[in-house]
This record gives structure tokens, C-alpha cells and sequence, in this order.
């Protein structure tokens, strides 16, 4: 097994800093951020090609092991999007999503994963021009941020 | 602790002779006199090795789950033996359905703190052969082959007594105990602040250190009485989380980090995850870690505290804090 | 094995011009499991769904991705066109290249490179699919309707318009409601019993309506199109079917001790009586509080008197058992307790009274036989101040948060009343705004305002007390800024509206969620407003929120109108992307059934075979035709034995190891 013990954030002096490409997963509620997503694209708002999308029925769907599957494989940056609390298609889904997340997110920080790392928002079906914001910032902060620590690697010290 | 252990033997006896109880869940001295393991006697006569003293750390709650079951089924009863630290993890099981309360009689036994024998051995004793409690109930004396000492019994505490919750028992059917609750011991919660005063690379650091000692035995599963479950999402190929097949390295690199995630709301710290880790990994502060979080974001919540409490993580207020708090949005 | 086909839209340009669709479809040939893959101008167009369904066919296909626009356009389009072609629906998955790709990136090779990430997650996916069928569950044509005021009458009336029978439940020994008890309705001054008496009668008279009066629901247990209730019939130890409604056992009735609810307790009424003359059933009812005969086993006058023999003193609660395939929550609503603003000398003093008080005093029906006389000496007012917003916009925690929204319209018309009838009798009110969006209600607002000289002040009352026999009122003029004090022979408080107290039960007992207030949750509040988000159950009239007649009138009609949309169907299907839960992993802990917002998850002791090992275990059952498919449940649940269809652990997980690869 290849063994990489390099904290470091920043990419190799050597490499060219155009190479690394930040890994970002966004997960998002079919009902209102997913939906607000299809809204920022047909309003043509761009935001970085380095968000990948997955839908879920309901931010409450996101189990917290598919955020660590995520900081294990080497993504740099989690997002999750869900109707704005008090608006929840399953009325209370995201209620349950704001505690986990909390939880999950400080520990994260916790196992040296930065805070900046992981992010809720709330984005409504309506908020397009929110949804490119978010994700704009989302990956400014990440790219600022540099490559992310190898949580994979949490066991495997020489 | 003399006085309390042999009123806890003879009762213990006694309830199974008179025929309350047809077993009895208690500690079972080993092969060394601090191998105390947890054992189920069921008969009188198997009493005679039952211990309870300064080595009988084990939490018995999680054995009230097949035993309960097992008890009902033949008719008769079970007497566990509960230290006030172990009856949260029995009420925690208690709200989650796992234990036939009427087949179980709660022996609550009166506790002092719990040593531990590797710590007496870092005081410099080697050949040890045995350990006698003084009179002043504050020191040990402790047998070698060379001869004996004297060691404070504040500094071989296990950590789970270090850092006592309490001497009050959340559940009993009948008490033996002569402490007063002098309600916790220690600060709780100094190990993770130290951790949360460095940077997340220094943390990463420690944590890969620490981890990375890991040789996987299960013992901190096994021990621990919030991963009880049926089957282990780690044996359960379909939780996308076990691995058996070696393709994928998720489970393995991971495991503790979920392990903490899935017992988070539920756990009692109880501290068996830390104490029976062969390996000395302070597992308890990932534990700690969410508990002190749970604590600050939606106020105190002991679990276990009583039976039939929702825990905070399958509850929620509509004022509860934004993840954004501790995501820390936008700054670092 | 897997024999997945891939399909990549060109969407003209739309997708084409920022994405390589050509090296979308070279880098799906390489996926594991890929046997088929191509790129078309419009995969939505019939052209474009033939290529799909073909390939299905020769290529005997076990999924397919089709890389286009967004699912929430046409992953309809292409389940159907799956199924047409013999593969289950389910086992399409949608890339979304368009709306998350294609259109928010200029660069073509990085429009290229996401669509390849998107289209690998999307295979990666549909491995891991299952056929999925949408179930089909049972429609029983009857609907269930709780409460009998204006609400539950029109709904009623409209369901049983369509032909199907319905069930009245309702707590009172009359139909009627609040409205029964109110004199003239705003805007237009008609009477309020002239338009309402004539409903309940045609509720009676409806052979698809059963009313089921003096009465409760104790128990629901089922869901959508199967519901069983278990209703409490309170006895009345009078026989419903024989009682003529005469009304001598009420003049012979030695207790006159009750106090007349109807007339808000304003006068008293016997032990047997009669709610109100036009009372539907018109039926004597024993107050067993007041009776001296059941108290005390002697009397029983009322029985000796009754020539149709109607009384019975042994009479016993009764239970109706009932399957319903609809709900309908048309619980109502109270004023609130005007004592809790003492500063208003509610309880002290006679002559002040709420306006629902105002309305008994009013009628012609009521105790004082319509005459506007004071409660304290039965004397004729000359001068009256009413107070608005009494517990209304009230966010100290005495009252209520909201504008109970009928007020300000029922002050104006009392006050309209008053100076018509009486024009010696000087009218103040007290507000803090008036809000009249109605159809015409500003225009009646003003005629009381400009006509007849209802003197408006815009102010709050902070002291109502007796000084001397005097009722006096103590004020703020907002407008000029000045104290005000008035000497007033009545003061009318405009108490603020809430749920009537059993809405909660009955709320908690259908699983429908309730607000702070304890008003009904809709299932959306602008686009679902009458449907709980309990499947089946519905909301007419004000426990919903607060509403005027005609608003509650048009909600009943919608309801009726969602009942009868569902009782129309003989089966319903069920959405197949459900939660379930496998029984040799549950613990049987219940943390799922805690979180589970529709009361879909139930527990059972069942025999459980566990590779051999036989033994009862408590375990978790998902009932599919309640649950909405938001995975709550699958987070909670410590062994993973919970998971979703459709959206599945494993699924998503491969989602994010073909996006993190």
C-alpha cells in the first residue's frame, strides 16, 4: 500500500498549480436544491465544473457515511443542499439533517478535516442565482483551502 | 470496597437460593486475580467465584440483552450486577428495546473506582501478585514477587473512573451501596478541548498516530454496549459499509470514525471502548467529542440518564443551531 | 451481469455545443458493464425514444443511463419508454449533462470531463438497481368527517353530492357549529341561522350522510383509503329514534341549574334539553351532571312526562366501528379565555363580555330575545366601546401570535347593528389596524365608520375597571396622541380565535402534523392547502387556520373535492421508492419510528427465522402505502437494516466513489 504521510496542504512545490482540480461532491434535496440547481443552469449561472451533483430524495437521506465515503476517496469539499428549515417537503427531514450535520462536521474538524471543508445550505427551488452563489463560494474557499488532508490515510501511518 | 463486595456475594447467593433469580451476571475471577471477566453463574454452587472488587471494571449491561431473552424463555430471572456508571448503558438499552426488563433483577452495587493493573505496573511494579485494598480506602497494597508497596488508587484509576460520572445508579431493583453521590469526578471534557486548541493539521497528525495503532481486534465493538446490534453493519455487505471482500478500503480506513458516528446520542460513555483496547488508543475522545457537542448545541443530555428518553439525534427543535456554526461558512 | 446501455443527448445544441457527446459515448463503452452506447440529437423526441427502446430489445438490455436534461423534466419520458420496451422503469437513471452541465460551463473540455464524471456515477448507479413495482392498495368509499360546523356540513354535503357515503362525527348533541351561534354575517347582514339551518337539514335529509352527534372518535389506525375508526357514541339516555323533539320533558325539568352553552352561559338551561330550536337531530339530550335522577336516582319526571317514551336513565356509551378511505379535520375553533386579560375586567365585571357573547345577546333567539340589554342589570346601554385584538398579534405568550382575522369585520358589523337599530347608543372601538381584504369589506367598514358614526379610535385599551356602578375605559389615542378615558355601559372584547382543544388529539390520533398554535399543517401551504402531509387525511375550516364563512365554505368545497378525487379511484398505487426494513437486522431500537413524519413505521413481535434460529423478535414494519420515500429512517437506524428503494445506501455510495474516483 502506498503510504502518503504528506499533511502539507499545498500542492507539490514542483507540480504546476493549475494541475490539482479540487473534488467536490454536492448533495441535494430533489425538492427544492436540486430543483434550484436546474434553475441556476437554465439561467445559464456558471459556477465550477468541480461540483459534482447527487440527488437524494430529502437532505435527511444523506447518511454521514456517504460524506466520510466522500473525505476517504479524496474529495475535497462536501456541500449538502436542502429546502430552507420550516420548508421541507417531508416536513421535518431537515430538521434531523441540521443536528447531524452539525455533529458530523465538527467532527470532522475534530480528525483535522477544516471547517471550511464542509458546508449545509439551504437553497430553495426559486434560488437559482443562490445556488451558483453558494457553489461559487463553496469552491473559492476550497481552492483557498488547497488539496485536502488523505482521510484514507487516517490508519495507515509508517 | 471490601465491605460493599461481601454484601453484594451474599445477596447475590441468596437471591439465588431462594429462587428469585436462576442466574446470575457478575464477575468471574481469571487466571491472574485482575483478570475479572464477566461471567454468568447459574447455580449456587458456581457462585463461589464470584468477585466483585477493585478489578471488576466491566460493564454488564450489554449481556442483559441475549440473557434477558434466554431468562424469559426458561421462566425464571436474572440478577445482574449494575456499578452506577453501567446502569446508563442498562436504561440506554432499556429505550432501545433491547432488554426483557421483567427477566432482569438490578442488583445496584456501590462502586469506588475501578484500577488498572497496567497503570499499577507503570508505578514501577513488576511480579505482581496480588493487590490488597488498605484500610483507608485511598491506597493499595500491592504484592510482588520482590516484595510490597503502597500505590494512591487516584493515580491506577481505570479512565473511565478518572473521570467519574457519579455514585448514583440510574436503575435498580435493590440498592447495596454506602456512597454518597458526589456527583462527577474530573473534568470530562479537558482531553478534547486540549485536541480542539490545535490546528486541524496537528490533529490529523494525532489522530493518524493514534490510529494507525489499530489492529482492528473489534474489542472496542465488542465491549462497547451501544454496538449491540443484531449484525454489525461492518459484517452487513449490503450497509455499503463492510469489506469483507477486500475491494474496498472504506471500512478499514474508517472504522472508527463511523464506529464514533453510530453510537453518537446513544452512548453512555461508559469508557469500556478505551479500557479494553489492547492497544491503548483514547477512543473515548471521539465519544467525548460528541457528547461535549451534543451538550453545547442542544443543552445537557446524559444518555441513559433514564429509560424511554429521545435521544438528540432522532429529535430536534426548530430553533437548533445551523450546521454553518461550526462549518464556520466562508472564514477558517 | 450487467448489460447497461448508455444514451447521450445532444439537445441540439443545448448539450452538444459545451459537451464532446461523441467522447461521452467512447468513454461509456469502457465502463464496467456498458454493452451499449450512443449519442442522438433529441432523446426525448419519438425518434429518440425508438433508439432506446430498441436497443433494450436487441441488445436485452438490464439498464440504462440516458445522459440529457434534468430527471425532474424527462426521467418520466424515459421510464415509460423503458417500460414500453419490456425493462422495468426503474432501472433507468438519468445523468443530468444539461441543466448541471452544459449550460453553466463555457469550456468544452470541462463540460466533457463533467459529463464523463456524471455519466460514470450514473452507471455506476443503475448496477445497483432493482426493479422496483409501485404497489396497489385498496380504496374504501366512505369518507370520515370530524365536526359538524359549517366546515364539516359543506364538505359533507359535497362528498355525498358525488355519491359517496359519509360519516359526520360531531362532539356536540347538534350539528351546527359556531355559526349556529352567530346572529348576522358580514358583509351582506343576512342571518345566520337562515342560511345555515337550511344545510344542516339537508345533511339529515342526505341518505349518503350519516350523522354520528354527541360523539368522538377514539381511534384511528390505517392510512390512505383504508382507515378504521373506532368512534365513542356518548349516551344521551334519550333514544335518538323515538324522542319527537316536543320539548316538555325541557318545561317539566325540575334542574334549570346548567348553564346554556349555546347562549355562551349567558342564561341557563334545564338537565334534558335541547341545544337550540333548529337543533339537527332535534333530540333531547340528559346533562348527567345536572340530572337528579342519575345523580340521585330519584325524579324522573322527564321520563313520566314523555309520551313517546323516548328516555332511558340505563342508556350506555356506544362504539361505531368504521372503514373509511378518507379524513376529513374540520375541528373548528373557540375564542380564547378573555379572563386571561384581567386588565379588562373580564371576569369582575357583567358588562363586559366577548363578541361571541355580543352575538347571543343580539339574536332574537338568544337570552335576552334579541334585545340589546346589559347583562348586569338588564338595562338598556347607551354607550358601548369595543376593544379589538383582545390575545390577537399577541406575542407577550398571553395570546396568540396571529391576526385571528374575522375581528375586525364582526366589530363592524356589531357596531354597524347596534347604531341601526339603537341610534341613542354612542359606539367606540379601539384598534390597532383594520384589516378588511375581503370582497366587499372595506366598503362595509366604512359605512359603519362614515354612516353611522361608529367612532373608530386607533389606539389600545390599557385598563377596562368599575369605578362607582361606572364601567370605565382607560386608552391611548395613537392619532392625536392623547389619553383617552370613556364611560361605558358595555365594553365588547374581540377575543382572539384558536383550535378547539380536541384538535390536537384528533391531530396526534391521524398522525397529521400540528403547528405551535395548534392549528392543522398543510401539506403545502400554497399549493396542497388543504391536505395534511399525512396521505388521505384533509383540513376544512378553521382548524387550518383562522377564516370567515365564505373562505371556510370555499376550503370545505375543496376538500370535498380532494375526497371524492380519491374515493373515485379504485386502487391506489403506491410510490415504489420506499423505505423498508430487513427483519434479521432490526434491533427492534425504534429510533425510526420517531423520526418518521408520516407514522409509517410500526412495530410488531413477530417469529423471525434467522438462518435456522427461530425466536420473536420486536421488528420494524414499513406500511408503503404511508411512507413518502425521505430516508429519514435509513440515517437513524444503527444496523443499516433500514434502507430506501430507489436511493439505496450501496447506491449512492457508488455514486460518490464514481465522482471522488
Amino acid at each position: 500500500m502506498s503510504v502518503n504521510g504528506n499533511l502539507t496542504a499545498a500542492p507539490a512545490a514542483n507540480a504546476p498549480a493549475a494541475e490539482w482540480k479540487p473534488r467536490i461532491v454536492a448533495f441535494c434535496c430533489n425538492w427544492c436544491s436540486y430543483a434550484g440547481a436546474d434553475l441556476a443552469g437554465s439561467s445559464r449561472l456558471a459556477y465550477p465544473a468541480d461540483v459534482k451533483i447527487i440527488r437524494v430524495p430529502c437532505s435527511c437521506r444523506v447518511n454521514p457515511m456517504f460524506i466520510l465515503k466522500a473525505f476517504e476517496r479524496g474529495a475535497d469539499g462536501v456541500i449538502l443542499c436542502g429546502c430552507h428549515p420550516g420548508d421541507c417537503h417531508y416536513s421535518t427531514g431537515n430538521y434531523y439533517t441540521r443536528r447531524r450535520m452539525a455533529l458530523l462536521f465538527s467532527m470532522l474538524d475534530y480528525i483535522g478535516v477544516e471547517r471550511g471543508r464542509t458546508r449545509v445550505e439551504w437553497v430553495s427551488a426559486a434560488e437559482g442565482a443562490r445556488f451558483s452563489k453558494v457553489m461559487n463560494d463553496f469552491v473559492a474557499k476550497i481552492r483557498e483551502l488547497g488539496e485536502n488532508v488523505k482521510v484514507g490515510d487516517l490508519r495507515c501511518k509508517e | 470496597m471490601q465491605r460493599v463486595s461481601e454484601k453484594v456475594i451474599a445477596r447475590a447467593r441468596e437471591l439465588m437460593r431462594e429462587g428469585t433469580v436462576n442466574k446470575v451476571a457478575g464477575w468471574k475471577a481469571g487466571e491472574f486475580f485482575y483478570d475479572c471477566a464477566p461471567y454468568v453463574f447459574e447455580s449456587e454452587e458456581a457462585l463461589k467465584d464470584l468477585v466483585y472488587d477493585r478489578f471488576c471494571a466491566a460493564n454488564l449491561s450489554k449481556y442483559m440483552i441475549k440473557n434477558s431473552v434466554a431468562a424469559g424463555a426458561e421462566g425464571g430471572k436474572v440478577l445482574v450486577l449494575l456499578k452506577p456508571c453501567d446502569t446508563y448503558s442498562f436504561n440506554q438499552l432499556l429505550t432501545e428495546h433491547r432488554i426483557a426488563r421483567e427477566n432482569v433483577y438490578v442488583l445496584g452495587v456501590g462502586c469506588e473506582g475501578m484500577c488498572d493493573i497496567d497503570r499499577i505496573r507503570e508505578k514501577g511494579f513488576k511480579g505482581i501478585t496480588g493487590v490488597d485494598e488498605n484500610a483507608d480506602g485511598k491506597t493499595l497494597t500491592v504484592h510482588t514477587l520482590y516484595g510490597d508497596g503502597e500505590v494512591a488508587i487516584d493515580d491506577v484509576l481505570v479512565n473511565k473512573c478518572e473521570f467519574c460520572k457519579g455514585k448514583a445508579h440510574m436503575i435498580f431493583d435493590e440498592l447495596i451501596s454506602d456512597n454518597e453521590d458526589e456527583g462527577p469526578r474530573g473534568d470530562r471534557f479537558a482531553g478534547v478541548r486540549e485536541l480542539e486548541a490545535m490546528s486541524p493539521a496537528d490533529r490529523f497528525a494525532f489522530w493518524q498516530s493514534e490510529l494507525s495503532k489499530c489492529i482492528r481486534c473489534n474489542a472496542c465493538r465488542n465491549a462497547c454496549p451501544a454496538c449491540s446490534c443484531r449484525k454489525c453493519v461492518f459484517d452487513n455487505d449490503a450497509s455499503g459499509i463492510a469489506s469483507k471482500a477486500n475491494t474496498d478500503s472504506f471500512e478499514e480506513k474508517m472504522f472508527h470514525i463511523i464506529r464514533a458516528f453510530h453510537v453518537a446520542g446513544r452512548c453512555t460513555d461508559c469508557g469500556e471502548c478505551t479500557r479494553v483496547c489492547p492497544q491503548g488508543i483514547p477512543l473515548h475522545l471521539f465519544n467525548r467529542k460528541y457528547i461535549k457537542d451534543i451538550n453545547e448545541f442542544y443543552g445537557e443530555y446524559a444518555a441513559g440518564a433514564e429509560a424511554g428518553q429521545r435521544g438528540p439525534l432522532i429529535n430536534y427543535t426548530l430553533e437548533d443551531i445551523d450546521p454553518a456554526a461550526v462549518s464556520d461558512k466562508g472564514g477558517n | 451481469m450487467h448489460r447497461i446501455g448508455v444514451f447521450v443527448c445532444w439537445c441540439g445544441s443545448n448539450i452538444a455545443a459545451t459537451v464532446d457527446v461523441e467522447r461521452v459515448v467512447a468513454e461509456a463503452k469502457v465502463q464496467p458493464g456498458v454493452v451499449f452506447a450512443q449519442d442522438y440529437q433529441y432523446m426525448c423526441s419519438e425518434a429518440g425514444q425508438n433508439i432506446i427502446k430498441d436497443a433494450i430489445r436487441t441488445h436485452a438490455l438490464t439498464g440504462v443511463v440516458v445522459c440529457s436534461c434534468s430527471p425532474r423534466m424527462h426521467e418520466a419520458t424515459f421510464r415509460k419508454a423503458a417500460s414500453l420496451a419490456g425493462l422495468n422503469p426503474y432501472m433507468v437513471e438519468i445523468a443530468n449533462i444539461r441543466e448541471h452541465c452544459s449550460w453553466i460551463h463555457k469550456d468544452k473540455e470541462e463540460g466533457t470531463e463533467k459529463a464523463c464524471v456524471l455519466m460514470r456515477a450514473a452507471v455506476a448507479k443503475v448496477t445497483l438497481n432493482v426493479p422496483l413495482k409501485a404497489g396497489e392498495s385498496k380504496v374504501v368509499k366512505r369518507a370520515l368527517v370530524i365536526g359538524g360546523g359549517i366546515a364539516g356540513i359543506q364538505t359533507a354535503l359535497d362528498i355525498a353530492d358525488a355519491g359517496f357515503p359519509v360519516d359526520i362525527v360531531e362532539k356536540n348533541a347538534t350539528i351546527g357549529g359556531r355559526m349556529a351561534q352567530l346572529d348576522k354575517t358580514f358583509p351582506t347582514l343576512d342571518c345566520s341561522s337562515c342560511i345555515l339551518t337550511p344545510k344542516m337539514v339537508e345533511a339529515k335529509a342526505n341518505e349518503n350522510i350519516r350523522l354520528i352527534t354527541y360523539a368522538e372518535v377514539e381511534e384511528v389506525s390505517g392510512f390512505v383509503g383504508s382507515f378504521k375508526a373506532k368512534i365513542r357514541k356518548k349516551a344521551r339516555f334519550v333514544k335518538e329514534d323515538v324522542c319527537t323533539g316536543c320539548g316538555v320533558c325541557m318545561s317539566k325539568c325540575p334542574s334549570k341549574k346548567g348553564l346554556n352553552e349555546f347562549n355562551m352561559g349567558l342564561n341557563n338551561r334545564s338537565a334534558i334539553y335541547i341545544p337550540f330550536a333548529q337543533a339537527i337531530p332535534n333530540v333531547a339530550v340528559i346533562d348527567k351532571e345536572q340530572c337528579i335522577k342519575l345523580k340521585t336516582g330519584k325524579c324522573g319526571l322527564c321520563e313520566k312526562v314523555c309520551t313517546a317514551g323516548a328516555i332511558d336513565y340505563t342508556q350506555q356509551d356506544e362504539f361505531i366501528e368504521e372503514e373509511y378511505g378518507a379524513i376529513v379535520m374540520a375541528t373548528g375553533f373557540r375564542p380564547i379565555d378573555a379572563s386571561k386579560f384581567d386588565e379588562y375586567s373580564y371576569s369582575t365585571c357583567k358588562d363586559v363580555v366577548t363578541s361571541l357573547e355580543l352575538e347571543r345577546i343580539m339574536n332574537a333567539a338568544g337570552p335576552t330575545g334579541g334585545v340589546l340589554l346589559r347583562p348586569s342589570d338588564g338595562k338598556h346601554p347607551h354607550s358601548i366601546v369595543f376593544i379589538q385584538c383582545v390575545g390577537s398579534r399577541d406575542v407577550s405568550g398571553r395570546g396568540k401570535p396571529y391576526c385571528s382575522k374575522i375581528c375586525c369585520m364582526y366589530t363592524a358589523k356589531h357596531a354597524m347593528l347596534i347604531r341601526d337599530k339603537y341610534p341613542d347608543v354612542e359606539v367606540h372601538v379601539f384598534y390597532i389596524d383594520v384589516r378588511t381584504p375581503g370582497k366587499n369589506f372595506d366598503e362595509f367598514y366604512r359605512r359603519a365608520a362614515e354612516q353611522y358614526d361608529v367612532d373608530y379610535i386607533k389606539g389600545q385599551v390599557g385598563k377596562v375597571y368599575e369605578e362607582n356602578g361606572q364601567l370605565v375605559v382607560r386608552g391611548v389615542d395613537l392619532i392625536s396622541n392623547e389619553q383617552i378615558v370613556l364611560n361605558a355601559d358595555m365594553v365588547v372584547l374581540a377575543t382572539a380565535i384558536e383550535p378547539d382543544p380536541t384538535a390536537r388529539k384528533v391531530a396526534n390520533m391521524l398522525t397529521a402534523s400540528i403547528d405551535t398554535n395548534d392549528f392543522i399543517t398543510e401539506a403545502h401551504p400554497k399549493l396542497r392547502p388543504v391536505e395534511s402531509p399525512t396521505a388521505g387525511i384533509f383540513l376544512s375550516g378553521v382548524c387550518q387556520g383562522p377564516k370567515d364563512i365564505p373562505e371556510t365554505v370555499s376550503q370545505a368545497g375543496a376538500a370535498a373535492s380532494k375526497v371524492i378525487g380519491l374515493l373515485a379511484k379504485d386502487k391506489l398505487t403506491t410510490n415504489p421508492c420506499v423505505a423498508h426494513s430487513d427483519e434479521l437486522l432490526c434491533n427492534g431500537c425504534s429510533c425510526c419510528e420517531k423520526v418518521c413524519p408520516y407514522g409509517a413505521i410500526s412495530y410488531d413481535t413477530k417469529l423471525i427465522n434467522d438462518h435456522g434460529v427461530k425466536e420473536n423478535r420486536r421488528v420494524a414494519t414499513v406500511n408503503e402505502a404511508l411512507c413518502q420515500g425521505c430516508g429519514a429512517c435509513t440515517v437513524v437506524c444503527p444496523s443499516g437494516a433500514m434502507d430506501l428503494k430507489g436511493f439505496s445506501n450501496k447506491q449512492i455510495m457508488a455514486e460518490v466513489d464514481a465522482i471522488c474516483l
